[in-house]
C-alpha cells in the first residue's frame, strides 16, 4: 500500500495551484511603483576594439533617463571564477577580468557594452538602438575554432593571454606514466575521437532582474532569476560592487528552470542596482529570448580523444583522455571546475578500472561564456566512456551487456577508491543492470525489430551503465582542490507558538517541489501533518546562508541540514517536556508526534511544547532559553553517488536518416525516496534533455562568430513529438551512508544517462542493418548527419 | 495611442496602446494579469497561449488593437466558478504535468483547446497538437498523460509503445 503522507509517499505538489491557476509570481511579473526599464546594448561582432560611444543623440531621445557604458564601471570589481584550476606544471590559470559591460573590447556576440534605461522598455528599445548606430567598433578576427585558438598566438580574445589557454590539467598528473605504460602493454586498444555538443540551457522563463535602492536607508535589493540567491548576493556585493552584505537583500521569487543557467552571477544583475543607486527608483530588465540564446551560460562543448586499452575479452586496463573544453570568452562562475573536477573525476564510471587519465586544455573563444549544464561535467565524462566501450565491443565482437557486467564494481567493493580521486560509498551497479534488461525485454528485441523492418525502419538497441557525483562537497577536500566557497548548506527550522512550521532552506526550488517535498521530511519527523510546515526559500532576508541548488544537492545536502535541525528542535522539546512532566529528559521519547515518559502515559503533544515554548509559563527558565527555532549548517563528509543503468531503442529510417526513440528504460540507484512522482518527473526531464543533446540541439556559431542557432526557429528544442513515454524504475536503491535520509539526488541523472544509450542504440541499427562502416557519429544524430554516415 | 476594448475572462475591459503593443503585453502590463507568460520572440514556444473568441492563440503574435471586441481568455479565467481547479488544471497536478510552472499557462491553454476539438485524442494526437507548446521540464511524459486522463482516458499502464 503506498504511503499517501510524509517520506516516500508521492504527495501532489502544493506550487502547483499558483502554477496552474496563473498565480506564480516569477521576477518580470512583478510591477513596482516609480519602476524604470533597462535595455542593454549588445555587441553584434564576436570580437572588436570598441573605438567611441557617442551618447548625445540616445541620451536626448523621449524618456532616456541615463546610459551607461564600460567606462563607469571600470573600476568596480569583475565577476570572478569560483574555482582556481593549476596547470599540469603547477602555474595557476588564467583568468581574465569579467566586467559589468564590455570596456575596451567585446568578445563575443551579445557581450553588452552599454545599457540605457528608460521609462518604457520601448523607449529604451528604441534609444539602445540610436546608442548601436553612433558606437564605433572595430572589427577584429574572430577566435571560434577551440584547435585554431591554441595553435594560432596572434589573435588572442584577451590580449594578456598568449595562446588563448586557460589551464592545462591534467588528473592525475603523477599517474600519466603508469597509465602509458598500462596503454602500451595492453593487448588491445580502442581509440575513439568525439564531440560533446554545445548546449543553450534555455530554461523556458528567461533571465530577468529588477534592482532598486532606498536613498534613505542605503539599502538596495535584488530580485532576480537565480538558483542560488545567497551565492548571487555574495559575488555582486563583495566582488562586484563593493556593497556591504547586510546592506542588500536577494530575492529570488518563482523562478521558471534553471538547469544550471541561473546559478551563476551576471552583470545584468550588478547593472540594475547600480542604476537604481543613480536614479533612486526601482531598474528592471528582462531577457528576450535572442538574449538568452547570446548570453546565457552555455553547456558541455568539449572536443575529446578517448583511448581505451583492454584484454581480448573486454576486460578494461586503462583509460586515457585529452579534450579540449570551450570557456567562451570569459569564466563563468563555475566554468572551470566543470571541465575538470565535475569531469575528470568521473572518467572510471562505475568500473573497476585500475588505470585512467584525464587532461583538459579548457580554451577561451569569442563565443557566450560556458558553464555547468544539466549534469556538468559528467554527461561529457559518461558519454565519452559509453561510446567507447560500445566501439571496443563491436571491435572485439562482444556483448555490450556482459562486458559492462564484467567490468562493473561488485557490492562487495565498496567503499571504493576509484582511481581519478573519488570515493564511492555505495552501490549495486548489477541490480540495475538486471532491472534495466528485463525492462527493456531483451528476448523480444528480434521480434520487435522484425517489425520495425516491416515498416522500412532499421531497430538498434543502445546501453549505457553510469555513474555520477552528487553533492559536491565537503568544503575543506574542494578547498584544497581550488574551490573559493564553501559547499555546505543550511535551514532553520521555526516552530510557532501554535504548533505549525515555517522551514527557511538555503536551496532554492525551480521546478523541482522543494516546497512539498521538504514540508513531507519535516512532518514525517515531527509525526504532524505536511499542512502544518511551510518551506521558505529564495530570500536572503529570510534564509540562513546556503549555496543554493545545483549539482542535484538540494536534498542530500540542504536536506540534511534540515533534518539535523529537526533533530535540534527533537532535542530541545525533550527537555521542554522532561520539566513539564516532571521526568527526567533521559526517559522522555518522541513518536509521533508525542513527548512521552518512557514506561508511563504520561506525555505532552508537539503542539503543547511548543505553546509552552513561546508561553513559557512552566518551563525552565532557569536552564532553557524560551522558543522553539533551531539552525543547522550541514557540511557533507563525501559527494553522493547516484547509479543506474539505461536502454533505449531506436528505429531509423534510412531513406531519411530520422531516427526515433520507441523506447527509453530506466533503472536508477538514487538511494531513499522522499516522493516517487517527483523523482519520476525529475527522470523524465533529464532523459528528455539528454534526448535532445543526442538527437537534436546543436548550437552553431559561423566562422565570424555569429550564433546562427539563435532563436526556436534554428535551436531545435526536443518537443513532445519527439520523444516517447518513458520507462522508470528506482527500486533498485542503496541507502547513502553518509547523510541521515539516505538519499542521493535525482536531478541530472537523466541527462547524464541518456545521451550515450540513444547513440549507441543508433549505431547498433545501422549496424545490424548492414552499414558496418559507420562506427560513430557526432551528436547531434541528425537525419542529414545520419543520411551522410550511410551514404558517406 | 488608441483605446482598445475587449473582454478577458468574462469582464469588459479597456486601455490604451500603442500600434505596436502585442496582446500579451496588453495582458500582462496593462492588465496586471502575468498568468500569461512569454518565453520567446518567435511565436514558438507557446508560454503565451490565449484563447481569443474560443480559438487558441499565441498572444505574442497578435496586436491588442487587433483583438479588439474579442472575448479573451487566460490562465487566470480558466479555474471553475468557485475557484476549485477545472478538470484539466486538476489532471496536471494528479499527474505532475508541470514542474517550474513556466509554460504551464500556455501548456493548459493549448490542451483545453485540443480537448475542446478532440474530446478523446490518442497520445500521437496529444504529442502534435502540442508541437507548439516547448516545456524543458517534464520531458511532456507527464504532460501527456496529464491532457489524456483530464479526456477521462485510464492512463495507470502508460509507457513506452
Amino acid at each position: 500500500m503506498p504511503k499517501d503522507h510524509g517520506i516516500g509517499a508521492s504527495t501532489k505538489r502544493r506550487e502547483d495551484i499558483r502554477f496552474l491557476t496563473g498565480r506564480g509570481v516569477y521576477t518580470d511579473d512583478m510591477a513596482l511603483h516609480g519602476q524604470t526599464a533597462a535595455v542593454f546594448v549588445r555587441s553584434t561582432v564576436a570580437h572588436g576594439r570598441i573605438k567611441s560611444i557617442n551618447q548625445a543623440k540616445a541620451a536626448a531621445m523621449p524618456g532616456v533617463l541615463a546610459i551607461f557604458t564600460g567606462e563607469d564601471f571600470k573600476d568596480v570589481g569583475g565577476n570572478p571564477a569560483g574555482w582556481l584550476i593549476n596547470s599540469r606544471d603547477g602555474t595557476p590559470m588564467r583568468e581574465p577580468k569579467r566586467p559589468v559591460l564590455a570596456h575596451g573590447k567585446v568578445r563575443h556576440v551579445g557581450d553588452a557594452y552599454a545599457a540605457v534605461i528608460a521609462e518604457t522598455v520601448a523607449q529604451a528599445k528604441d534609444a539602445a538602438e540610436q546608442l548601436a548606430e553612433d558606437s564605433v567598433i572595430e572589427e577584429l578576427p574572430a577566435i571560434v575554432n577551440m584547435k585554431a585558438a591554441v595553435a594560432d598566438a596572434s589573435n588572442r580574445v584577451h590580449d594578456e593571454i598568449p595562446d588563448n589557454l586557460c589551464f592545462d590539467w591534467g588528473w592525475i598528473e603523477d599517474n600519466r606514466a603508469a597509465v602509458d605504460a598500462a596503454m602500451k602493454a595492453a593487448p588491445h586498444k580502442v581509440t575513439l575521437e568525439l564531440v560533446n555538443n554545445r548546449l543553450v540551457p534555455n530554461a523556458m522563463e528567461p533571465r530577468a532582474s529588477i534592482g532598486e535602492y532606498n536613498p534613505g536607508t542605503g539599502d538596495y535589493k535584488l530580485t532576480t532569476t537565480s538558483q542560488n540567491p545567497h551565492l548571487t548576493r555574495l559575488l555582486v556585493a563583495a566582488f562586484v560592487l563593493g556593497i556591504p552584505e547586510n546592506k542588500l537583500q536577494v530575492v529570488a521569487p518563482d523562478v521558471g528552470g534553471g538547469f544550471g543557467s541561473k546559478i551563476y552571477h551576471y552583470g545584468e544583475e550588478a547593472l540594475v542596482l547600480a542604476a537604481a543607486k543613480k536614479l533612486g527608483r526601482p531598474v528592471r530588465w528582462t531577457a528576450e529570448r535572442s538574449e538568452s540564446f547570446l548570453t546565457d551560460a552555455h553547456g558541455r562543448d568539449h572536443v575529446t580523444k578517448i583511448e581505451l586499452g583492454c584484454t581480448k575479452d573486454g576486460e578494461i586496463l586503462a583509460i586515457r583522455t585529452e579534450t579540449l573544453a570551450n570557456v567562451g570568452a570569459y569564466l563563468s562562475n563555475f566554468s572551470t571546475a566543470t571541465p575538470t573536477f565535475l569531469h575528470g573525476t568521473l572518467m572510471s564510471g562505475p568500473y573497476k578500472v585500475p588505470h585512467v587519465y584525464v587532461n583538459v586544455k579548457t580554451v577561451f573563444t569569442n563565443t557566450a561564456p560556458v558553464d555547468a549544464y544539466r549534469g556538468a561535467g559528467r554527461p561529457e565524462a559518461t558519454y565519452s566512456l559509453e561510446r567507447v566501450i560500445d566501439k571496443m565491443c563491436r571491435e572485439l565482437g562482444l556483448d555490450p551487456f556482459e562486458v559492462r557486467r564484467k567490468n562493473l564494481l561488485t557490492p562487495d567493493q565498496f567503499p571504493y577508491q576509484s582511481p581519478v580521486g573519488l570515493l564511492y560509498d555505495t552501490g549495486n551497479y548489477q541490480a540495475t543492470l538486471d532491472k534495466a534488461m528485463a525492462m527493456a525485454d531483451l528476448a523480444g528485441f528480434e521480434k520487435r525489430a522484425a517489425a520495425s523492418k516491416a515498416k522500412g525502419k532499421l531497430r538498434g538497441m543502445g546501453l549505457s551503465t553510469w555513474i555520477e557525483a552528487c553533492g559536491i562537497a565537503p568544503s575543506n577536500l574542494v578547498g584544497v582542490l581550488g574551490a573559493r566557497v564553501g559547499l555546505y548548506d543550511a535551514a532553520t527550522v521555526r516552530v510557532n507558538a501554535t504548533g505549525n512550521i515555517s522551514v527557511m532552506v538555503g536551496a532554492h526550488s525551480h521546478g523541482q517541489g522543494h516546497e512539498t517535498v521538504f514540508a513531507q521530511i519535516v512532518a514525517d519527523k515531527l509525526g504532524i501533518p505536511d499542512t502544518s510546515v511551510e518551506i521558505v526559500h529564495g530570500d536572503t532576508a529570510k534564509i540562513p546562508f546556503g549555496m543554493g541548488s545545483y549539482g542535484s544537492r538540494s536534498l542530500a545536502v540542504c536536506g540534511t541540514a534540515m533534518d539535523k535541525a529537526v533533530d535540534k528542535i527533537i532535542a530541545k522539546g525533550k527537555k521542554i517536556a522532561a520539566h513539564m512532566l516532571e521526568a527526567a529528559e533521559g526517559d522522555i521519547s518522541f513518536a509521533d508526534g508525542k513527548f512521552s515518559v518512557a514506561g508511563t502515559d504520561k506525555a505532552k503533544t508537539f503542539g503543547e511544547i511548543a505553546f509552552s515554548a513561546y508561553v513559557p509559563h512552566n518551563y525552565p527558565l532557569e536552564t532553557l532559553e524560551p522558543g522553539l527555532e533551531e539552525t543547522a549548517f550541514y557540511d557533507p563528509a563525501n559527494f553522493t553517488y547516484p547509479a543506474g543503468a539505461y536502454i533505449c531503442e531506436v528505429e531509423v529510417d534510412e531513406g531519411t536518416g530520422k531516427v526515433d526513440v520507441v523506447a527509453f528504460h530506466c533503472a536508477d540507484d538514487f538511494g531513499n525516496i522522499m516522493n516517487p512522482m517527483i523523482v519520476e518527473g525529475q527522470v523524465h526531464g533529464g532523459v528528455g534533455q539528454g534526448i535532445g543533446q543526442a538527437l537534436c540541439e546543436f548550437t552553431t556559431y559561423d566562422e565570424n562568430g555569429q550564433l546562427l542557432t539563435g532563436s526556436y526557429m534554428d535551436y531545435p528544442m526536443p518537443r513532445a513529438e519527439d520523444v516517447p513515454f518513458y520507462n522508470v524504475d528506482y527500486s533498485c536503491l542503496t541507502p547513502c551512508t553518509h547523510n541521515p535520509l539516505g538519499v542521493k539526488g535525482c536531478g541530472e541523472a537523466g541527462a547524464i544517462g541518456s545521451p550515450p544509450a540513444v547513440v549507441n542504440a543508433v549505431i547498433d541499427a545501422l549496424q545490424r542493418g548492414g552499414h558496418a562502416h559507420v562506427t560513430h557519429i557526432d551528436m547531434p544524430v541528425s537525419p542529414s548527419r545520419v543520411w551522410s554516415a550511410i551514404n558517406g | 495611442m488608441t483605446k482598445v476594448s475587449m473582454t478577458v475572462n468574462g469582464k469588459a475591459v479597456s486601455g490604451e496602446v500603442e500600434g505596436r503593443t502585442l496582446l500579451s503585453s496588453f495582458l500582462r502590463e496593462g492588465l496586471g494579469m502575468t498568468g500569461t507568460h512569454i518565453g520567446c520572440d518567435t511565436s514558438q514556444c507557446g508560454a503565451c497561449v490565449v484563447h481569443v473568441d474560443g480559438k487558441p492563440v499565441k498572444s505574442c503574435t497578435v496586436f491588442a488593437a487587433d483583438v479588439a471586441g474579442a472575448s479573451v481568455k487566460t490562465i487566470e479565467g480558466m479555474a471553475n466558478a468557485d475557484g476549485s481547479l477545472s478538470v484539466i488544471q486538476q489532471a496536471f497536478q494528479d499527474h505532475h504535468g508541470l514542474q517550474c510552472g513556466f509554460c504551464t499557462p500556455g501548456m493548459v491553454m493549448s490542451s483545453a483547446a485540443l480537448l475542446a476539438e478532440n474530446p478523446k485524442p490518442t497520445e500521437a494526437e496529444v504529442r502534435h497538437y502540442l508541437d507548439g507548446n516547448i516545456c524543458r521540464c517534464t520531458g511532456y511524459h507527464n504532460l501527456v498523460k496529464a491532457v489524456m486522463a483530464a479526456s477521462g482516458q485510464d492512463v495507470s499502464a502508460l509507457a513506452a509503445e
